[in-house]
């Protein structure tokens, strides 16, 4: 077991490398490259379930650590190791892969070898950013995980793919610049690229203070753009509905928001404290902005795009709070966000190819026809909203009752509201597209309910959603252990005051 | 005194010169029927010896030669086995793509060969009446095969706007060795870093430096420098685009390393910001002007002068970092632009009736191998982990920060995300459907032969290992930065001595 635990992240990073390589290699016969695709997703998904398998709660700090040298000078070590933190946003990563082939299954019709081959290049490069405890290893994974991004937007772009991806990616890659000359300068000074090393390091004060707060912000601009923030949201709503449905749904969200966990709060986590108030306002502006545009937009992709926008948000201002249930509260809610924005987008994707629009208006009394589908939508819907006893109640729950509490009552009375909004714009698209009259689409177009393959995709999802809601429990220890104050670096080191605050999460139902 | 014979000093370039003569007589004394293509593996054969005997000169004591005019070191081996691994592809691409019918074959493939030896030579000479020879041997060499098209006006045209600009540079940098020898007394590299600190006429060696810059950076097409590139490049057949663009760049960049690392680091605080400004000068008016073109090798050629703007950042880093960061640089840009470019002639073919971006639509389709390789390049050259072109940047960078210069990396970061909008640009097209016509019609799928499939294979893996695997080389370049000191005769100036470099 013990050499299975030391080199686990390895073959989870592997696993979808080899099976880019089976599938470039097949022919594109009777959807051969689908299968091999969602057998390798499959047994990466079992490969990352070993992680909470075998997680030593009593221990802090990084588990299945692997640190090998990769290249001698400057010191680049190919240092992996997973914690509380992201563990499970590696095994979420691990669950939407399946989710992802099955979404594109009937959707990608042609081109498939090359679709799945940066499909599954596209996983290894998430895996890589949240296993990656060197910077420029995590900087590598980084920049590829846009590659295939880039790529398959505009091979798949619904109408303006090509234009949609050059702006996507430069907006990633360029704020990523900045980042690259922070992780440089911190070398020119520490001499080190690893993460541990450079947490001690800027704590102990060996870094000079003055210039770091500008390599904390390079650090922050480059994420914010991922997440992402309010106002750098631009590239989100084009990329939502021109990506392809198994890649929009890994596109926004926990990559940016794990890395401001980890690298903007947990490394500099006295500049991240200075940056809150600004960061605390842009996400409740984010939150109240993404919900009104959501309820204007007409097309279903958009619409989703500025939920996003909001929810996320939301889940900014949970971890900018810097108050315990607070973080707890985000990172559960980043898993949520995951699991329930996975689950619209498989819905919304299936839709959209049976109808072929995105048009809002020219739905109607869709249930009639798909009542499956409009079951699980509703389902889906009420997580995204926080309907109690679904999981993303949790989630919000924990971070509006700790930024009332600890931070600020107004703030968090306005990101409340933005909660209210997300009921109306939720309930009002399943209003327009599954109920009233049947639309003249809806009418004359045939189309079949949900088959099994979806259904074998989304229930398990739905169910997911009721057992994160109901037993949260399960999960959030991992989770505290990370984010317990007694655990935050800079109060090892330094002792640092907490803000007092509610109770932790795991016990608040 | 030398126990080394001096012949073993210069074995490659006397390889590659025999070579390129024996090129030249058996094309001579074959009956004009006969099919020249033979003559390009017995060049190739003979790029193979010298890279070999390159390799084999690490086994010779560090030292010179011919009353030290030439020197060989790690130094001079790294850039000999890069220059020659270079025209070896070179030579396999020309093999598959030179039609066959064309007049001159044999002397396409000896003037390749004779660059060879004049590039070579410029990385291992230490006297600069040497440089200067084997510049003009290396340049005239080029300018021949710059205008190899004469059929088409562009080819004509390349090669005479090279030659006129290019001998003007090399007059330039001429001059400017006047200029260093009236103020010390010497043309010897070692000889001056002693001399020029303490020089009388000390405003001459500052003058002869600033001279020899234009002229040395004239070659590596540096801003503003560098109009002639996309001209020459857009002229010139690609299969020598693929060599122009890399072999001659990289040993000006030994030169330039040469002169201002170890002939004259006493003025390397003149020197640096005017490196400085040239790197940033030559990344964005490189960036920028290839954001507009509609011409793939005008697009490269444009890009090749911003790359050389990455490469003069390393300069900015002290001693060894700086050497080794450029070093590696140069190697990681010969393998990906020659790759690029060896592509390209594949697609366009050497009569290159697809020049255009707009041609390449849908060659990931037409041609899944080739597609997938351009995109390849393509990455490498934004600079995408896991390729040389990402550890190429990063080199550079790094020593750019360590040497203190932050901003010159902020920009040039920020510039390659420029760039990587113009890269991304053809990388869509060719992912893109093809229009509704046929495509057979617009091209027919090109064909990969053995030569060429080599000279593709050897670029993606030297790519490869250059982003996945790259301390070897890194230390073969660290090695010969470490060589590339003038002896001590006395104390030399700061900048130079390895105790003070920050990293390591």
């Amino acid at each position: 077991m013990d050499s299975i635990n030391s080199s686990i992240l390895t073959w989870i990073l592997l696993a979808p490398l080899v099976g880019a390589v089976l599938v470039a290699l097949v022919p594109d016969r009777a959807k051969l490259p689908n299968w091999i695709a969602l057998l390798t997703a499959l047994a990466t998904f079992g490969l990352t379930l070993h992680l909470p398998a075998h997680f030593d709660l009593g221990h802090g700090g990084f588990q299945f650590s692997i640190n090998l040298q990769w290249i001698e000078n400057p010191a680049i070590f190919y240092h992996v190791g997973v914690d509380g933190l992201s563990l499970w946003l590696v095994v979420l990563t691990g669950l939407l892969a399946p989710v992802g082939v099955i979404a594109s299954w009937s959707a990608i019709k042609e081109r498939r070898k090359i679709f799945f081959v940066l499909f599954l290049l596209q996983q290894t490069a998430m895996f890589g950013v949240f296993v990656s405890l060197d910077m420029m290893l995590y900087y590598a994974f980084w920049e590829l995980s846009l590659v295939p991004m880039a790529i398959l937007i505009a091979m798949y772009g619904r109408k303006d793919g090509p234009k949609v991806a050059l702006k996507f990616f430069l907006f990633t890659f360029i704020s990523s610049a900045p980042l690259l000359v922070a992780i440089l300068w911190l070398y020119s000074k520490t001499n080190s690229f690893d993460f541990t090393v450079l947490q001690n390091d800027i704590i102990v004060g060996l870094v000079p203070a003055e210039p770091l707060c500008w390599v904390s912000v390079a650090f922050l601009f480059a994420f914010a753009v991922k997440v992402p923030v309010f106002p750098l949201h631009g590239w989100l709503a084009d990329t939502f509905s021109e990506a392809p449905v198994a890649l929009a749904m890994v596109v926004a969200g926990k990559l940016g928001l794990y890395s401001m966990l980890r690298f903007h709060v947990g490394l500099f986590p006295f500049q991240a404290r200075a940056a809150a108030p600004y960061l605390i306002a842009l996400a409740v502006i984010g939150i109240l902005y993404g919900a009104c545009l959501a309820l204007v937009q007409q097309d279903f992709w958009r619409l989703l795009a500025f939920a996003a926008l909001s929810h996320l948000s939301l889940i900014t201002l949970g971890i900018y709070g810097f108050t315990y249930a607070g973080s707890a509260g985000a990172v559960y809610q980043i898993l949520n966000h995951g699991v329930v924005d996975g689950a619209l987008f498989v819905l919304l994707g299936a839709l959209e190819t049976r109808y072929s629009t995105s048009e809002i208006a020219a739905y109607g009394g869709v249930a009639g026809k798909l009542p499956r589908a409009a079951t699980l939508f509703v389902i889906a819907s009420l997580a995204m909203i926080g309907l109690p006893m679904l999981n993303s109640f949790v989630g919000e729950f924990l971070i509006l009752a700790s930024t009332f509490n600890g931070v600020s009552r107004s703030w968090a009375v306005a990101a409340a509201l933005g909660v209210i909004l997300s009921a109306a714009y939720m309930l009002w698209l399943v209003q327009r597209v599954f109920y009233g009259p049947e639309s003249e689409l809806t009418r004359s177009k045939p189309a079949a309910d949900l088959h099994f393959r979806e259904l074998a995709v989304l229930w398990p999802l739905a169910l997911l959603m009721l057992v994160m809601g109901l037993a949260p429990s399960y999960w959030m220890p991992f989770i505290e252990a990370a984010v317990h104050p007694q655990n935050r670096h800079e109060v090892r080191y330094l002792d640092f005051v907490v803000t007092p605050n509610t109770a932790p999460g795991g016990g608040q139902r | 005194m030398n126990p080394v014979p001096d012949i073993f000093r210069i074995l490659p370039e006397v390889i590659l010169t025999l070579t390129g003569v024996a090129v030249m007589f058996i094309d001579a004394s074959l009956p004009s029927t006969w099919p020249r293509r033979m003559l390009g593996w017995v060049a190739a054969i003979g790029t193979v010896l010298a890279l070999w005997a390159s390799v084999w000169q690490f086994s010779l004591p560090e030292g010179t030669g011919f009353s030290g005019t030439v020197e060989t070191s790690a130094f001079t081996i790294f850039f000999h086995v890069l220059i020659c691994g270079i025209v070896l592809v070179a030579l396999l691409l020309a093999l598959d793509t030179l039609p066959e019918d064309s007049h001159h074959q044999g002397e396409y493939y000896a003037l390749i060969v004779f660059g060879a030896v004049g590039m070579c030579l410029l990385t291992g000479a230490v006297e600069l009446l040497v440089v200067f020879i084997a510049l003009e041997i290396s340049s005239i060499s080029t300018y021949i095969l710059a205008g190899y098209r004469k059929s088409t006006g562009r080819g004509p045209e390349a090669a005479i706007k090279y030659f006129l600009l290019g001998s003007f540079a090399t007059a330039f940098l001429l001059y400017g060795v006047a200029l260093i020898f009236g103020a010390t007394g010497t043309t010897q590299i070692y000889e001056i870093a002693h001399l020029a600190p303490t020089a009388q006429n000390h405003s001459f060696v500052v003058a002869g430096m600033a001279l020899m810059l234009v002229g040395i950076l004239f070659k590596v097409s540096a801003a503003p420098f560098h109009v002639w590139t996309p001209d020459v490049y857009e002229g010139a057949p690609s299969p020598v685009v693929a060599l122009l663009s890399t072999a001659p760049k990289a040993a000006a960049f030994a030169l330039l390393i040469r002169v201002l690392y170890e002939m004259l680091p006493s003025l390397r605080d003149m020197w640096t910001p005017l490196l400085w400004a040239v790197a940033v000068l030559s990344m964005t008016v490189g960036n920028l002007a290839a954001l507009r073109q509609e011409n793939v090798k005008r697009m490269l050629a444009y890009s090749s002068i911003a790359h050389a703007g990455y490469l003069l950042a390393a300069f900015a880093g002290f001693g060894t970092s700086g050497i080794a960061a450029a070093s590696f640089y140069t190697a990681a840009y010969a393998a990906m632009n020659v790759g690029i470019f060896a592509v390209i002639t594949l697609v366009s073919g050497y009569d290159e009736k697809l020049p255009m971006i707009d041609d390449f639509r849908g060659l990931l389709y037409r041609s899944p191998l080739l597609g997938g390789l351009l995109i390849f390049f393509l990455a490498s050259l934004v600079g995408i982990p896991f390729t040389g072109g990402f550890f190429g940047k990063f080199y550079s960078f790094s020593a750019a920060v360590n040497g203190g210069a932050v901003a010159l990396a902020i920009i040039g970061l920020l510039n390659s995300g420029l760039a990587a909008a113009y890269y991304l640009r053809l990388t869509l097209v060719i992912a893109q459907h093809s229009p509704a016509k046929s495509d057979e019609e617009i091209a027919p799928a090109p064909q990969v032969g053995i030569a060429v499939g080599a000279a593709l294979a050897f670029a993606v893996i030297a790519t490869l290992i250059l982003g996945i695997a790259p301390n070897e080389v890194l230390h073969a370049a660290e090695n010969g930065a470490l060589t590339l000191q003038a002896p001590p005769v006395q104390t030399t100036s700061p900048g130079l001595s390895a105790g003070q470099l920050p990293s390591q």
